[in-house]
């Protein structure tokens, strides 16, 4: 019999081969997906109501959602003036003051407080820009989170949220409805 | 080249089980009569040092592990308990702890040593790939052991070092969701890393193994730099380098027991002997100090990626050196210039480990950027320009001639 033959036996070996990879394959799935976060994880991740109320005028406030650091920032006037007047093509992350509050609550400054360089939590009111100072690599956010100096790539990035009243808001969706 | 001897055992049993298992007269090929360059110098007694290093840290890594318990509520607690009440629990710890840091010292001298003496050179390039291999597992293994510890300074690390991958465009965000199992570095993480770092150390011995199997292939380099030619080059590993091995490895644990013993703390970052705390991070984030020339090359770059990429690819190179170095010259004594750019290399490194332990401001980060381009020149450019132009010295007829002069 020559060797470029096919054979019964032939076929065997590849559709066991077949079938051993689709085997593999599949048992990576789980594997791999139980490192993703877990149920109860998820749960814990559900929306927060934080009140505004006690935040005084200037203040920096740190909440917890999904493990995350939130600052919430009330606002000056000064330092609402400083983060609309910026030349906004001068910023290494373009944005406007307006796409990183809610419209007509320009006081209030919701942000993610987590370094986009690499993970550290930036203190408050330090730096150049009255913002934000990274202690890890020394990048620094102005009075609208926006990265303006340092190896950071990105601006706070700001979390799913709604405001429910004007001293109440939602963190975690952004529709204002009770889900 | 012939070995010295064959094994023959005298003993019964011996007899009886070489017909069915033949593990005597592998051991007796491998490290009795297996033949040994004659002018190998102390250099090269660090193989024998990291086995026995790895040995230290598997045995008291797995006593540690009775008593800790990787939770984030009790880790810090429970190492705190081992240094307290568990018996001789300090002394394991600071075993443990300061055994990484002798490991890797040793692995450091190993490799300037295949660097000096061009031990990477064909035949031997897949033996130093496999280090390269060894070496990354124990980047990755003394990592998850210190988040183990779950300090403040165990949780940032772990938070910096995860991070780094959210600078892959696309799919970071995802990975690093998949690498802490949660929104955060937290319990999944922790547990995660535990379970890993007991693994590692294991897969760490699995590649020593082909390591020492490709070393017994190609056979050891030497200072000449030259392949034994006769018998007369070469003398029995037993012994000749045994004892040298031995006679320097308890050198090498003098050092180590000074650190254990005399300045336990000196190595210790005080900040993570405050329990670890998501809301704060502390003023200044710190490495150990065998990751920081790669951590001075990551913030010598002010782009994240690219940064990034820098780090990895500054330990990546160093599996592609068999190829970056094109001089057929070996070793350095022969290379006038090559030693040169080889002790500047040395100090480029030390110097970017210094420059990681300080602040990322002022002359520190052009002095880092300086050494971080010397550092990827010295494999891009130098290596591969120096085996063109470089007029090395004459080699010796053989390793005898080497060691006894002409009248060999």
């Amino acid at each position: 019999m020559s060797s470029a033959e096919h054979t019964r036996r032939d076929f065997l070996y590849i559709a066991t081969g077949a079938i051993g990879a689709v085997g593999a394959a599949a048992a990576l799935v789980p594997l791999i997906a139980q490192m993703n976060p877990d149920a109860s994880t998820i749960a814990a991740g559900a929306p927060v109501e934080i009140d505004l109320a006690p935040i005084a005028e200037g203040q920096i406030v740190k909440v917890f959602w999904r493990s995350k650091p939130i600052f919430i920032f009330h606002r000056s006037k000064k330092e609402i003036d400083e983060a609309q007047k910026v030349d906004v093509n001068s910023l290494p992350d373009p944005e406007p003051d307006s796409e990183r509050v809610k419209k007509g609550h320009d006081q209030w400054l919701v942000v993610i407080g987590i370094c986009t360089h690499l993970g550290c939590i930036p203190l408050a009111h330090q730096g150049e820009y009255d913002g934000w100072f990274c202690p890890c690599h020394g990048s620094q956010y102005d009075t609208a989170g926006r990265i303006r100096k340092g190896p950071a790539p990105k601006n706070l990035p700001l979390p799913p949220y709604a405001f429910l009243s004007d001293s109440k808001i939602r963190i975690g969706e952004t529709s204002a409805t009770p889900a | 080249m012939s070995g010295h001897a064959i094994y023959q055992p005298q003993n019964k049993f011996m007899q009886w089980l070489e017909k069915r298992l033949p593990i005597g007269g592998l051991i007796h090929s491998s490290f009795v009569a297996y033949p040994t360059p004659r002018n190998l110098n102390y250099w090269w007694t660090f193989g024998g040092i990291l086995s026995f290093m790895l040995g230290v840290q598997i045995v008291t890594g797995i006593v540690l592990a009775m008593h800790y318990t990787a939770h984030v509520d009790m880790a810090f607690n429970s190492v705190e308990a081992i240094m307290r009440d568990v018996n001789y629990g300090w002394l394991l710890r600071y075993l443990h702890a300061y055994g990484a840091s002798m490991f890797f010292l040793a692995v450091y001298i190993h490799m300037f040593r295949g660097l000096y003496y061009g031990s990477y050179k064909e035949p031997r390039e897949v033996l130093w790939i496999l280090g390269v291999i060894i070496y990354l597992l124990m980047m990755a293994t003394g990592f998850m052991g210190y988040v183990l510890v779950w300090g403040q300074m165990s949780f940032w690390a772990a938070t910096v070092i995860t991070n780094l991958f959210s600078a892959i465009p696309g799919v970071g965000d995802a990975l690093v969701t998949w690498l802490w199992g949660g929104y955060a570095v937290g319990n999944p993480t922790l547990n995660r890393f535990f379970s890993l770092h007991y693994l590692l150390p294991f897969v760490i011995a699995g590649v020593v193994v082909l390591h020492v199997w490709a070393l017994h292939v190609a056979g050891q380099n030497n200072p000449a730099g030259i392949e034994p030619k006769s018998d007369k080059d070469t003398v029995p590993f037993t012994p000749y380098a045994t004892i040298k091995d031995g006679f320097f490895m308890a050198v090498f644990c003098i050092l180590f027991a000074w650190f254990v013993f005399y300045i336990p703390g000196y190595l210790l970052n005080g900040d993570n002997f405050i329990p670890a705390n998501p809301a704060v991070t502390p003023s200044e984030i710190v490495p150990e100090w065998y990751y920081l020339p790669f951590y001075a090359i990551l913030r010598s770059i002010p782009n994240k990626l690219l940064g990034v990429c820098a780090l990895f690819g500054s330990i990546g190179i160093l599996a592609f050196l068999p190829w970056l170095d094109t001089s057929p010259v070996r070793s350095a004594r022969y290379r006038p210039l090559y030693r040169q750019f080889f002790w500047l290399f040395v100090i480029v490194c030390v110097g970017l480990g210094y420059f990681g332990s300080k602040p990322p401001e002022g002359i520190y980060v052009i002095l880092s950027r300086i050494f971080t381009i010397y550092y990827f020149a010295f494999f891009l450019i130098i290596l591969p320009l120096l085996g063109i132009f470089e007029k090395t010295r004459p080699l010796p007829n053989s390793i005898s001639e080497s060691v006894l002069g002409a009248k060999a």
